[in-house]
């Protein structure tokens, strides 16, 4: 038979955050704050491991930390953690069935129910505490 | 011959005041550039794009400007469709980069002169805008889309089901699916996942599963809490963000696997 291309999206649209609104923003979103937050993970357990080695590897460590670069990320990781937070808990508690609307009866133009007000307001208090929550973060290291 | 004598009071001759019937919709065509992907996977062809020039009115469908190509300049593009009233799921394609069916789709709503059509994404080529539903069809059938009850044969003494309005609403919107595809071709897991069930086949296991005639829930649950199941969809949405018929296959997900966890019985 002839071969047929599978004409899969594959890993570019699986991770293109355009075309299907909010919802898939925030997918996007939770998946890159929870690779990054696992990269930090890591990456933290490197840092703090360098103590074993004594206190001058431990502060070559903390000086490389401790320049513009490195706040910067710590400010990402500030926002990752509150987005990946606040959008994570709402998709346990949607993932579980709740908030995701009521079957009913579809009406034209077929809004479907389960990407509600609510569902979006969660997603952008989500985005709004990481923003704060950066700034603070940004005011305080970078701050005097 | 008895004659047949109308009331005149019934219906009034129609008055000098009358409104005037209202003007012919008026709706100047415009010409519109139509591209549509062509490629032939069993000739090892790469895809290419054709172009054409089409006069469109207001209210022409995607289809229709398909079918004009057809018809006037190129008789060669191949193109599945049916009832070309969104109702039999044949016509899903990507146009201008979204999933949707051409003919439920107006050139007019796309606020684009140049309109690209494109197979589904996620679903074999055959040729050009015609795709393989094979595996959806086949994991259709997997979920079981029947009634489970032994008592729903006809037998003597077997009373009808009665069901409420309410028993009703909760499987009717996902009845309503028309195995179009759009959903599935929209689905991120399914962008990289070949094994995936997919939100229209976990859909319709919810669709049977919430129907209080049936008593299958045990050996679907089973059949959706596998390792390419349930727990691949991320609630991104964007199935129910395309599709046509309101079914909201995402709600149908997340409402299942309240089933599964426990939640819901
Ligand atoms: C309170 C803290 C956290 C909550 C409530 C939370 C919640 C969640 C939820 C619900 C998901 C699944 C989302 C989905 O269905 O797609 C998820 C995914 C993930 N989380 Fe977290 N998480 C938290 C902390 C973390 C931390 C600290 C890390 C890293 C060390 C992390 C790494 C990940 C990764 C890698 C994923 C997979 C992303 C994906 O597959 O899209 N999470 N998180
Ligand atoms: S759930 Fe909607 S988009 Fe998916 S196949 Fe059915 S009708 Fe089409
Ligand atoms: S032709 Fe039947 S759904 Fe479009």
């Amino acid at each position: 038979m002839a071969e047929r291309v599978a004409n899969r999206e594959g890993i570019k649209g699986m991770a293109n955050p355009t075309r299907y609104g909010l919802e898939r923003v925030a997918y996007w979103l939770q998946r890159i704050s929870g690779l990054g937050l696992l990269a930090y993970l890591i990456g933290h357990i490197y840092e703090t491991s360098t103590i074993l080695n004594g206190k001058i590897a431990w502060n070559n460590m903390l000086s490389l930390t401790e320049t513009p670069g490195g706040h910067l990320v710590l400010v990402l990781v500030i926002g990752m953690c509150v987005f990946h937070t606040g959008n994570g808990i709402r998709l346990m508690i949607s993932e579980g069935g709740k908030g995701v609307g009521k079957p009913g009866q579809p009406e034209y133009p077929y809004r479907a129910s389960s990407l509600n007000s609510k569902q979006r307001l969660c997603i952008w208090v989500s985005i709004a505490l990481a923003a704060l929550a950066m700034m603070y973060g940004a005011g305080v290291l970078f701050g005097d | 011959m008895a004659a047949i004598t109308a009331s005149r009071e019934e219906k009034p001759e129609p008055t000098k005041q009358t409104p005037p019937p209202a003007p012919a919709v008026e709706s100047a065509p415009k010409t519109i550039t139509l591209r549509i992907s062509r490629s032939n996977p069993s000739e090892n062809s790469a895809a290419k794009f054709d172009e054409f020039q089409i006069p469109v009115q207001k209210w022409t469908t995607v289809l229709e400007a398909i079918l004009h190509v057809k018809q006037n300049l190129d008789h060669s593009v191949a193109v599945r469709y049916s009832c070309r009233q969104a109702s039999c799921g044949s016509c899903g394609m990507k146009i201008n980069g979204r999933p949707r069916l051409a003919c439920y789709t107006k050139v007019s709503e796309l606020d684009s002169n140049v309109i690209t059509v494109e197979p589904m994404s996620n679903f074999p080529i055959i040729r050009d805008l015609a795709v393989d539903f094979k595996q959806l069809f086949s994991t259709h059938k997997k979920m079981k889309p029947f009634i489970i009850n032994e008592g729903s044969e006809v037998q003597p003494g077997a009373k009808e089901f009665i069901q409420t309005p309410n028993d009703l609403e909760k499987f009717l919107q996902f009845s309503y699916c028309i195995k179009c595809g759009l959903c599935n071709s929209a689905c991120p897991t399914m962008a990289t996942d070949k094994s995936f069930i997919g939100p229209q086949g976990l859909a319709q296991a919810y669709r049977y599963t919430a129907d209080n005639r049936d008593e299958g829930k045990k050996g679907r649950l089973k059949i959706v809490d596998q390792s390419h199941g349930i727990w691949r969809c991320h609630f991104a949405g964007s199935c129910s963000n395309v599709c046509p018929k309101g079914v909201d296959p995402a709600m149908a997900i997340q409402l299942l696997r309240g089933y599964l966890l426990g939640f819901r019985k």
